[in-house]
């Protein structure tokens, strides 16, 4: 069953096409990367699929739920971690997530939880502001889990972050893998071929190709997966 | 469940920002006493306590503006707002959830402005806990504009906005430190359109048991008031979608 179907989804600003005629099914427990260099669209994408933006044309559902007819159905189903630590800086760990938890209705253990499965505790009682960049980083994901979406939408989850705080980061995403179906964009190109079981590559608010990271390599004809992103959105650009 | 979520966390944001205590109790009682201490050195009637302490009252309901507009817009600049406006939160739940934390706040500050006045010398009476509601009305107005302001403006401009401008505008529109009719003229019938002195005036009238007067000053407040926070929900519901 596929969780995503994006039907031809356009956004425009002043007559201009930001993403276009963008199509693409994502099955549900998949980890599918979004790549593209600056302005390529990626993040309008998640804010039109997040039912943040209305798209000018076309349409998406979420396991069913059209982002333009049902949005709040569909908001029921889906949790964004923004591009920008998104915390309530006054509020501690425990209560950033009972916040969410509060929101989505969930009981109070689904907290615990997740304070356990992302290693939080030892920071449950610290205010938000008070954390470093990467247990803030992690604490922005456990808000967009508390929820328990099926569609989550990670957005330059590991930006900023030094590797030690990306490599823990990965682990946690890759223990997402199978039960939740992700989007996730990134500059890291890295980070995608670890992660994701397919991969996007956006240009010019087109999606220029769809693969693994093998194939993206076998149809760029490169040996390094950055070779053929620069080989495919680069050519796919110029042309 | 969603709006008793939102609005715990924004009670506790304010309540943890050493500014929103300084600001919204320790600045009205300050005035209270500076004026107070005036008015007993001078041989002529300027700062009474029957008419000072309900003014002082309503001025400090000015910083709920601030405290209001200050949450928005923080959130707005970060991406807090955006987690929350893909949730299936409302723009109701957000108004509602904004606008009750600071509603017992504006009680609590209401009543420790007329305590600190009893202290110095106010007669107790009946008319205190009406003075405390006739003043509802104008708090809704004074969190509807931080509303406003925090929908439209970033937290540097809503400083200024709400926490200069508006604080001086009630101060000088709202008769607090003066009787209006000795400036009289256009200053006069403009402070008359406006809200600010109906509230002075109302919480005034309370507190000296003139409750022929109260309905009309209430209902000019409260129309602002209504109005104020439509056009927020308004231009909120417009700034948390983008089409």
């Amino acid at each position: 069953m596929n969780a995503i179907e994006i039907l031809g989804l356009t956004k425009e600003y002043g007559g201009q096409p930001v993403v276009d005629r963008l199509e693409l099914s994502i099955p549900a427990g998949e980890l599918f990367a979004l790549l593209g260099v600056n302005g390529a669209g990626k993040s309008t994408t998640i804010r039109m699929l997040s039912c943040l933006t209305v798209p000018t044309q076309g349409d998406a559902q979420l396991m069913g739920r059209s982002v333009r007819a049902e949005s709040h159905a569909a908001k029921e189903i889906l949790a964004v971690s923004p591009q920008e630590t998104a915390v309530a800086p006054g509020l501690t760990v425990t209560e950033n997530l009972e916040l969410m938890a509060g929101i989505y209705g969930r009981p109070r253990e689904r907290v615990e939880q997740v304070m356990g499965r992302l290693g939080l505790e030892q920071w449950a009682r610290a205010r938000a502001k008070t954390l470093s960049g990467g247990w803030q980083r992690r604490l922005s994901i456990a808000m967009a889990l508390v929820s328990q979406p099926e569609v989550l939408f990670l957005d330059e989850p590991t930006l900023g972050l030094d590797v030690l705080a990306r490599r823990e980061l990965w682990g946690v995403i890759r223990g997402l893998k199978g039960h939740t179906t992700i989007i996730l964009t990134t500059h890291y190109l890295e980070e995608a071929e670890s992660l994701a079981d397919r991969i996007g590559v956006m240009n010019a608010g087109r999606l220029r190709a769809v693969g693994t990271a093998a194939e993206l390599k076998a149809l760029a004809g490169c040996e390094s997966f950055e070779d053929a992103f620069v080989a495919l959105a680069g050519e796919e650009a110029a042309s | 469940m969603r709006v008793r979520a939102f609005a715990r966390r924004n009670m506790k944001e304010l309540l943890r920002d050493p500014l929103t205590l300084f600001f919204g109790l320790g600045f009205p009682l300050v005035l209270l006493v500076l004026m107070d201490t005036i008015q007993r050195n001078v041989p002529v009637h300027i700062f009474e306590l029957k008419t000072l302490a309900p003014g002082i009252a309503l001025f400090g309901l000015t910083f709920l503006a601030l405290f209001s507009g200050l949450l928005i817009a923080k959130d707005r600049s970060t991406s807090f707002l955006a987690r929350l406006a893909a949730s299936p939160m409302t723009a109701a739940d957000f108004l509602l959830g904004y606008l009750l934390p600071l509603l017992p706040m504006a009680v609590g500050q209401s009543v420790i402005c007329l305590a600190a006045a009893v202290a110095l010398g106010l007669p107790l009476s009946w008319n205190l806990p009406a003075v405390v509601a006739v003043l509802i009305p104008s708090a809704l107005l004074f969190i509807a504009l931080g509303l406003l302001c925090g929908t439209l403006f970033n937290d540097k401009q809503v400083g200024g906005v709400c926490g200069a401008l508006l604080t001086n505008v009630t101060a000088w529109l709202a008769g607090i430190w003066f009787d209006l009719s000795l400036v009289g003229g256009a200053f006069q019938a403009v402070a008359y359109a406006l809200p600010f002195v109906h509230g002075a005036e109302g919480a005034k009238a309370a507190l000296a048991g003139d409750w022929a007067a109260l309905p009309g000053h209430l209902l000019v407040v409260s129309a602002w008031a209504a109005a104020i926070l439509a056009l927020a929900v308004a231009l909120f519901r417009r700034r948390l979608i983008e089409r």
